[in-house]
């Protein structure tokens, strides 16, 4: 797919015949708006006004207001006063930063121990069945399409710590004590992990497949000619050809769970004793849950830290996917 | 290509000699329509019959796990949402309850007024789907048909929002839901609270005007020599060439829109307009088991139903969202 990058960057052939006239008229004509009318500006513009006027209000705006609000102190009812770097101090002197902090990189941590080699290794195996390929894919899939807020409410029940709950049930036909889940602040992360890791598994594998059947048959053939067995193919082949695909999926990990909110919400509002609260979550108790009304400097103030984290991180993303689709 | 395929083949026998037979000659017809020549293992591997029964094995032990992982907890979804709920608190794991309770299911429509809430989540679907079309296909139109000269400068500001992470957003977005401009009223607790900021996705954009760009050109030339006007191009010539885009966008749009749960939360906090996904999580502590098992799998219903009739477009943009293939 060469066309992603070399498309936005065509020259202009425009059907419209003002634009074959010679640069010296065409640079006349521009200041006059009669004739940009005549020419089709005007329908031009109209064409582009839902685009500017929603991304202008939803989009464009609101991410200025950020970087306003940050700074501001705002209460929704007097007018909002510029505070400097209060908003952000707040953030630093609450002892909660640091325990979301720490949270969400165990989160990560955790989601990447769980999450990172289960679909490599289901992708390899499935790349080489033959038969029914599409039933593998479709039921590894189906987990991600289960709306999320349906698959945590059921994996809630499933997570039931008391003994007569679906995952105690099962853990006790092989003699395992029923475990407190969600309840612990222990077990807490560990099992809100596993449930991400389940409702996102299938799509990471979809990218492993789609990669792995873009890996040159040649290669393989070539390796066979040195005298290389599976192994080796799988090794010196296969992971060198996806050492690409594999930063993006770490890269795009990292960038998920940095956000992640549904879980921690749902689960366990943050609990026990805030061994859940995430960095989102933070932010919006920050904003919506704070008994003292909204504190929205604090909260976008820390949106903005890590909104220049993740930015950082998805640059790095389409540099590299940029990259990867024009070769 | 089949020119590795092994040329011994037995003409078909009406009983196969071995019992591998039938299923090598089935494997071989797959691979010889398969997308891919070859994989880690060649023929050559597959004949060898350590290779054969371990990769045999391995194939069956996953096909075993992702029927436990991707299809059993929606199977026990299913069947616990007709099972009356002392059946699924006592033995959650049973595999015949005592009896059906399909009741749930009506008692979950009616009683818990699952259905309003349905219908509210297709309202909002339904929206952010027409609202997302719109502004991605009027946009891209322009930027990548007529393409203006502030085109360029429009172009960059809609791919830099794809590195402004939703986060960033929430607060002020929500202020000005709060106080939208011009309107002079909230648009809090109204469909338009969400139908409206699910437009500002530079991620359609990008993929209509990709496909907007592979759009051979004469055809719009030869149109406008005919004597098409700009309105005339787009709904004539543009759109009906644009329905597999369309497709992709629209797929995309409501699953999105069905799965979307912290900005509704936030802004349709009245019960009248709320979606499944907002409500579900209020009703669980005040609804027998039974019957907000029921509710769960009728908010699962539509988008498994969708997923398996769009598989092609799931499994083939759902990973990286259509970034790496076009």
């Amino acid at each position: 797919m060469s066309a992603s990058t070399s498309s936005l960057a065509a020259p202009a052939s425009p059907p419209s015949p003002a634009h074959t006239a010679p640069p010296d008229q065409r640079a006349r004509r521009r200041h006059n708006p009669i004739t940009w009318v005549q020419r089709g500006g005007l329908t031009t513009l109209l064409f582009m006004l839902p685009m500017l006027i929603i991304f202008g209000v939803f989009s464009w705006s609101p991410i200025v207001q950020s970087v306003i609000m940050s700074f501001q102190k705002t209460n929704l009812v007097t007018a909002p006063t510029f505070v400097g770097w209060d908003n952000f101090a707040a953030v630093f002197h609450d002892p909660l930063f640091y325990t979301a902090i720490r949270n969400t990189g165990y989160f990560a941590l955790l989601a990447m121990l769980f999450g990172y080699p289960i679909p490599l290794v289901a992708a390899v195996i499935m790349s080489e069945v033959r038969r029914m390929k599409g039933l593998y894919s479709v039921l590894a899939y189906l987990p991600v399409v289960i709306p999320p807020v349906v698959s945590v409410l059921l994996w809630k029940i499933f997570y039931d710590a008391s003994g007569g709950g679906v995952f105690n049930t099962i853990l006790g036909w092989v003699g395992i004590p029923p475990q407190p889940w969600i309840q612990d602040a222990a077990t807490a992360m560990p099992s809100l992990v596993l449930q991400a890791t389940w409702a996102g598994a299938g799509s990471t594998i979809i990218i492993y497949l789609a990669a792995l059947t873009g890996v040159s048959p040649e290669l393989y053939d070539a390796a066979e000619v040195d005298g290389a067995g599976i192994w080796k193919k799988i090794w010196h082949v296969t992971m060198p050809q996806l050492r690409g695909i594999l930063f993006i999926t770490l890269i795009l990990q990292v960038i998920a769970t940095a956000q992640v909110f549904l879980q921690p919400y749902l689960f366990t509002s943050g609990g026990p004793v805030n061994s859940t609260t995430t960095i989102l979550l933070l932010i919006y108790q920050y904003a919506f849950t704070n008994s003292l009304g909204g504190a929205y400097g604090q909260a976008t103030a820390l949106s903005l830290m890590l909104a220049v984290f993740l930015a950082i991180l998805s640059l790095a993303y389409f540099r590299l996917t940029a990259r990867w689709s024009d070769k | 290509m089949t020119t590795t395929l092994p040329t011994h083949e037995p003409p078909v026998a009406e009983a196969p000699p071995a019992p591998v037979e039938p299923s090598r000659r089935r494997r071989r017809r797959d691979r010889g329509t398969a997308e891919a020549d070859r994989g880690i293992l060649t023929g050559a591997d597959w004949r060898r019959p350590r290779v054969r029964v371990t990769a045999g094995t391995l194939h069956i032990v996953m096909l075993v796990v992702l029927l436990a992982v991707g299809l059993l907890p929606l199977l026990w979804l299913m069947k616990s949402a007709i099972t009356p709920t002392q059946d699924t608190l006592t033995n959650p794991m049973g595999l015949f309850p005592h009896g059906f309770a399909f009741s749930n299911l009506a008692k979950a429509w009616n009683d818990v007024h699952i259905g309003d809430f349905f219908f509210n989540t297709i309202a909002m679907a339904a929206g952010e789907w027409a609202v997302q079309l719109i502004v991605a296909t009027t946009g891209g139109f322009a930027l990548s048909v007529l393409r203006p000269k502030y085109g360029r400068i429009v172009s960059g500001l809609v791919l830099a929002t794809l590195f402004v992470p939703a986060v960033v957003l929430l607060v002020p977005l929500y202020l000005t839901i709060l106080h939208p401009p011009l309107i002079g009223h909230s648009l809090i607790n109204t469909f338009w609270a969400v139908w409206l900021p699910a437009g500002a996705s530079a991620f359609n954009v990008v993929l209509v005007m990709r496909f907007f760009d592979n759009l051979p050109r004469e055809v719009f030339e030869a149109a406008r020599t005919d004597g098409a006007g700009t309105f005339r191009l787009f709904f004539s010539i543009v759109l009906p060439m644009s329905k597999p885009i369309i497709g992709v966008v629209s797929v995309f749009a409501i699953n999105a829109a069905w799965a979307d749960f912290l900005w509704p939360n936030l802004v349709l906090a009245d019960i009248r307009v709320q979606p499944l996904s907002v409500r579900l999580p209020q009703i669980q502590s005040s609804t027998d088991l039974g019957v907000y098992l029921a509710a769960l799998a009728i908010a699962t219903l539509i988008p498994v139903v969708i997923f398996l009739i769009f598989q092609r477009t799931f499994l083939r943009g759902g990973g990286l969202g259509g970034a790496v293939k076009g």
